[in-house]
């Protein structure tokens, strides 16, 4: 079997590049989709605590389904406000996005 | 090694390459190609993991609605930003340090802790009606009720205010 610990350490591995992208990146929607990897990476922890320490109560996949209600709420909200500053701003680049920059 | 060990390290070097090229490529229509890959690679780690009903939301989910909705948004706003240039700030490479110490961070603390070490193999048997479990605790009062329609009351939200922001006000 594969042990719990390779699990952990891909989420981690996942979780960094996620965090590298959210950033580093320029592009409002590049670091949206960083963001989403940073979930995923959250949800293999979650579902692989529930496989090898509590298969027996429906916690772990429960929080998991919150993730991802939370996760398409996050996605459309935010590329809304995305394509919502680029009608107005004609720009993506979160740089330039300083309206609220003191 | 066991099969579904080898199926694992096949499916982590995937999905972490696929990870990467999100993070990386200059092309974002390419870079979203790849973040269907990687939602893929999780959808079969859930697999692995015998959490069949996740797996099929998380394709259903993340690849039929997320990644969807991600590639329209990079059609509608693509001729700002195009494939020349840097695509990443000035502080990259910052970035890049403060993931690495990150994940060090974070596996060397997974060497700390006692009850984690040696955990192979499942402590109980998976049960085989988890779906059955999980769509039960979902309208148990005592269990998930809250969060549930409290999930429900936030996908509405969501709905109202993505109209709301997107709404083109002449």
């Amino acid at each position: 079997m594969v042990p719990l610990s390779w699990y952990l350490a891909l989420a981690a591995a996942l979780f960094c590049v996620g965090l590298y992208g959210v950033l580093a990146r320029k592009n409002a929607v590049a670091i949206l989709m960083s963001i989403e990897l940073m979930l995923n990476a959250v949800n293999i922890n979650l579902v692989a605590f529930w496989h090898y320490l509590t298969p027996q109560v429906p916690s772990g996949q429960m929080f998991t389904i919150i993730v991802l209600t939370v996760a398409a709420a996050e996605a459309a909200v935010g590329l809304a406000l995305i394509i919502s500053i680029y009608r107005r701003r004609s720009t993506v680049v979160a740089e330039e996005i300083d309206l609220m920059k003191w | 090694m066991t099969a579904a060990q080898v199926i694992f390290l096949i499916t982590a070097v995937l999905t972490l390459g696929a990870g990467v090229y999100v993070v990386a490529a200059r092309n974002l229509v390419h870079a979203a190609l790849a973040l269907i890959a990687a939602f893929f690679g999780v959808a079969v780690l859930f697999v692995l993991l015998q959490a069949g009903f996740l797996a099929a939301v998380q394709v259903v989910l993340y690849i039929g609605a997320i990644a969807i909705l991600i590639i329209f948004a990079i059609m509608l706003t693509r001729r700002v930003m195009e494939d020349t240039g840097p695509q990443t700030n000035r502080q990259w490479w910052l970035a890049g340090i403060i993931a690495l110490v990150l994940f060090g961070a974070i596996v060397f603390s997974l060497r700390l802790v006692p009850a984690l070490q040696g955990v192979t193999a499942a402590a109980q048997p998976i049960p085989t009606d988890t779906i059955e479990k999980l769509g039960f605790a979902f309208v148990d009062p005592n269990q998930y009720l809250l969060p549930f329609e409290l999930a429900s009351v936030l996908l509405l939200v969501a709905l109202i205010g993505s109209i709301v922001i997107s709404a083109d006000r002449k």
